[in-house]
């Protein structure tokens, strides 16, 4: 066995670009189920029962069915009943769609665990229920919820490789396309690897620094 | 003094259970406006569970509370009462100021913002105007010097000061103070004590419940004996220390007595 070094030269700026488009659906997936996540969890903390139901049954959906589902009723169930995505926006809301449920069981637990004097001293001051979520219990639990919710990212983030599979032109699809012409897999799965391994360091290093600039309460 | 009649609070036949135990039986207490009532008692004998329905932060299964002659926990409606809605209690609490035996400051805010958030976001005044509300309770506390300290800067006396300085920021018709040294080193409970005398003697009107004789002693106008989640006996602190009429009042007080000869 021996390595294909031109093939290797040639892949790695066409990966490049692909890293780009996986990089981008990451980014905005990401702060699309950052968004809807931290929204979700905090509703799901408010007192209206009918919010609550509706945001367990979203979780238990989610949580329930594959993600490859998920993408494949994005992409090609919704169109026939008139909502239609180009492949790169039915992966990112797919993605979002997803990972933003476990972000919101992420923030209901973190904001729920904070300790129970803080809402009772929030309360003897008469703020409404809302003021004490906003104010009180989501700052302190912030910190305590970096490491769960870095991981959702980097699940995320590692899932944008399944858009492969509805032509999204990210990374494992541009390898993928290389493998195609000049079926090189050896070279270029091992490459892929690589570069979803930087990427995925990348992300829990910046996670690392951002906690360690957050104060211990 | 036209308001004078009214009771600052009114409480009305208070019960409270928690499973099979009941934690108060049928208790009254009126307290007049500017009175510092105290109230001291055997763990477990509802001083406490008495503070917190008062509040509301442990609902009452039966009884009434009125502050400043207006229904807490409860609604007016036509021909009666309803209870509140969260929202609701959450306005009638601004009138009830809180001080917890554990501090429970925000342990995110400042000192200065601790006490700033309530007038800020409850009370609805500008930034600036809060700030220096707060800035002026923290100091009457005398901790002008640690406005921008967080509470794990300073020490459980101080804390406790700031924690009342939040209460006392909101302007509210009374204050419940919760056992407020039960949780300091013996060293820290003087600065606390201090700042609670020096408000009661500005009139606030306040409720303490207290395991300390000496203050109670001195600051309070009316001291109540409870046992059993009901109220014993009351009366002035010179009456219930000096000649005290129920045998459980006498136990109560000469256990404390014999603890606080022995080392």
């Amino acid at each position: 066995m021996s390595i294909d070094w031109n093939i290797v030269e040639t892949a790695i700026p066409l990966l490049a670009r692909g890293t780009l488009v996986t990089l981008q659906i990451a980014l905005a997936a990401g702060a699309l189920a950052c968004l809807f996540g931290f929204a979700l969890g905090l509703a799901a903390l408010s007192n209206i029962r009918p919010l609550q139901w509706a945001i367990a049954a979203y979780v238990d959906f989610v949580r329930g069915t594959p993600l490859l589902i998920q993408v494949f009723l994005v992409f090609f169930a919704l169109p026939v009943v008139g909502i239609r995505f180009d492949e790169i926006w039915a992966g990112i809301i797919a993605l979002a769609f997803n990972t933003s449920a476990y972000i919101a069981e992420t923030v209901r637990g973190g904001v729920g665990s904070v300790e129970r004097g803080q809402t009772e001293a929030a309360r003897s001051i008469g703020m409404f229920r809302w003021q004490i979520l906003v104010y009180i219990l989501l700052p302190q639990a912030l910190r305590p919820m970096l490491p769960p919710l870095t991981n959702e990212l980097i699940s995320m983030t590692k899932n944008t490789s399944l858009l492969s599979v509805i032509s999204v032109y990210e990374l494992t699809r541009a390898g993928q396309a290389i493998i195609s012409v000049h079926f090189v897999p050896f070279e270029i799965y091992l490459l892929l690897a690589l570069y979803y391994y930087a990427l995925i360091k990348a992300l829990s290093y910046l996670s690392r620094a951002i906690e360690s600039r957050m104060p211990v309460l | 003094m036209g308001g004078s009649a009214t009771p600052a609070l009114r409480v009305r036949s208070l019960s409270k259970t928690f499973g099979v135990r009941t934690v108060l039986r049928s208790v009254d207490l009126d307290v007049a406006r500017g009175e510092t009532v105290v109230i001291i008692g055997a763990s477990g004998s509802g001083k406490t569970t008495l503070l917190r329905c008062i509040s509301h932060l442990e609902f009452p299964e039966t009884g009434t509370v009125d502050v400043d002659g207006r229904p807490v926990g409860r609604v007016a409606i036509p021909g009666g009462f309803k209870d509140a809605s969260e929202r609701q209690l959450a306005v009638q609490r601004r009138g009830i100021g809180f001080v917890f035996q554990r501090f429970n400051l925000f342990p995110h805010l400042s000192a200065l913002d601790n006490v700033a958030i309530g007038p800020r976001h409850v009370l609805g005044l500008t930034k600036p105007a809060a700030r220096a509300r707060a800035a002026e309770q923290l100091r009457k506390v005398f901790l002008g010097d640690h406005l921008d300290k967080r509470p794990a800067e300073l020490s459980g006396g101080q804390q406790q000061r700031v924690a009342i300085a939040r209460a006392v920021a909101m302007q509210p018709s009374i204050i419940l103070f919760d056992e407020p040294t039960s949780a300091l080193d013996p060293e820290l409970v003087r600065e606390v004590l201090d700042a609670i005398r020096v408000l009661a003697a500005s009139g606030m009107t306040s409720v303490i419940v207290t395991h300390e004789m000496a203050f109670a002693r001195q600051v309070a106008n009316r001291v109540i004996f409870m046992d059993e989640g009901a109220i014993v006996e009351q009366g002035a602190p010179e009456e219930i220390f000096g000649r005290p009429r129920e045998a459980r009042t006498q136990r109560f007080l000469e256990h404390f007595r014999t603890e606080a000869r022995t080392p």
